[in-house]
């Protein structure tokens, strides 16, 4: 199951990085992109190895800037920054509940694009910082928290549907039972 | 808890990284073309469900309404005809007095090719978009080409793919556009501006030069391209000043202006092939 996870991770930040180009109904509506990649690596740090994490840091983010005016790679470390810092203290995190999954992903949505600002200034490039940034940066931490929840819910129902329920565990053990009467 | 594996893991991240980002800008460029050749199919299936949209469409237009739009083309079909004729005379003229004053045409026709938006720059801090025209496709096509609509110029090509090329678009920090500004054609810069927070679809004009008392620039004037350059023919409408911040000290004029192109809706544009 951890490479079907995997590449259903994969194949959804794949899809997302096509659609966040190619659908302007939410940026027209919005007047900010929604981007997926902050909350799927809340979920695949919470959920998968570090092999997950840098696969979806390399692969996310290359599809990402490939579709952008960014430098290529300029997203894979922000991203990458993300996913290892949850699954560094992921022991202490409460992963099955909602609420610790929301603010990972608010935090995760708040952080990327910041990191993703701080390593283009580095660089030396100029994007246009504006209200519309300001308002994408705000648009896309309240995403990153509501998305995270559903991806966590959305994965879950994947992983019921393609794997086998778990046996349930009898309290009856043959080799326990008591024989009555004689032998 | 951290184990071996992850630290080289992550060293294996931060050498990528390292790497791409020392990649020269051509090989960058070639290298993110390649990479978003990854999505060719998902631009099929998107301009194929596109087309099965519209046909369904036309399918479920009342015939009423349809004849109503034959109608209308047909009145504006007509109308401009006329207008053609009209200024076929009037370029019949021109070229004759050019021809008795031996002298030579500026500005060759426009050879417009038409080309469809098919993906937006994911980030909202550059202004850029995809167009389904590459080197395969549009014969000409090539990078610094201007791209424009009717309503004035969009931006300029910076890169060609076999089936697809980015535009830059105004308003990007990438491109800069020489323009002249009003009725008296005082020449300056139009940039993505230098000010802190910036409007969507507003470009600044920086180092307007030429003004004197009466020859000034003011809201509601024409901003056209110049022509100075290279890239970007004489004559394409830009946009309309909006303002003009008052001048504190300095020999050359500011001004803001608002972008004539519909660059948030954009669906369809033209490629200026240039020679």
């Amino acid at each position: 199951m951890n490479w079907l996870n995997t590449i259903f991770i994969l194949a959804l930040a794949y899809v997302a990085a096509f659609l966040e180009g190619q659908f302007g109904l939410l940026r027209g509506i919005l007047g900010a992109q929604i981007t997926l990649l902050p909350a799927l690596m809340v979920y695949t740090s919470l959920t998968a190895g570090i092999g997950a994490v840098g696969l979806l840091a390399v692969f996310g983010g290359l599809w990402r800037d490939s579709l952008s005016e960014d430098p290529l790679g300029v997203s894979i470390l922000p991203l990458f920054m993300i996913g290892f810092v949850i699954l560094w203290k992921r022991e202490l995190l409460l992963r099955e509940n909602r609420f610790a999954q929301m603010a990972l992903g608010l935090a995760a949505g708040a952080a990327f694009p910041l990191g993703t600002l701080f390593l283009l200034l580095n660089l030396g490039r100029e994007p246009l910082l504006g209200w519309s940034a300001l308002w994408q940066w705000v648009a896309g931490t309240v995403a990153g928290g509501a998305l995270a929840p559903m991806l966590f819910g959305l994965f879950g129902w994947t992983r019921r549907a393609f794997e086998y329920p778990a046996m349930k565990q009898s309290s009856f053990r043959e080799d326990r039972e008591i024989k009555r009467g004689r032998q | 808890m951290l184990k071996k594996q992850h630290y080289i893991i992550s060293v294996l991240v931060v050498l990528l990284v390292v790497a791409l980002l020392s990649l020269p800008r051509q090989a960058a460029d070639r290298l993110k073309l390649a990479i978003s050749g990854i999505f060719l199919p998902l631009f099929g299936l998107a301009a194929s469900s596109q087309e099965a949209a519209a046909k369904s469409d036309g399918v479920l237009t009342p015939r009423e309404e349809l004849l109503r739009e034959i109608n209308a083309l047909r009145a504006s079909n007509q109308l401009l005809t006329l207008q053609l004729q009209q200024a076929a005379g009037i370029f019949r003229d021109d070229e004759q007095l050019r021809q008795m004053l031996n002298y030579r045409r500026q500005k060759p026709s426009w050879n417009l090719q038409p080309a469809r938006v098919i993906a937006r720059d994911p980030e909202t801090w550059w202004r850029c978009v995809w167009i389904d025209a590459g080197r395969r496709t549009m014969a000409g096509m090539r990078t610094n080409l201007p791209v424009l609509t009717a309503d004035g110029l969009v931006g300029k090509v910076v890169n060609v793919g076999e089936t697809r090329s980015r535009v830059v678009l105004l308003g990007d920090p990438g491109l800069r556009v020489a323009v002249l500004v009003g009725p008296f054609a005082l020449n300056g810069t139009a940039t993505a501006g230098s000010s802190w927070m910036r409007e969507n679809n507003m470009i600044d004009i920086e180092n307007l030069f030429g003004e004197t008392a009466d020859r000034t620039v003011h809201p509601g004037d024409e901003v056209k391209t110049w022509g100075a350059g290279g890239v970007f023919p004489a004559g394409i409408p830009v946009g309309r000043v909006v303002d003009v911040p008052r001048r504190e000290y300095g020999t050359t004029t500011e001004a803001r202006a608002r972008i004539s192109a519909h660059l948030d809706a954009l669906q369809n544009v033209w490629v200026m092939i240039l020679p």
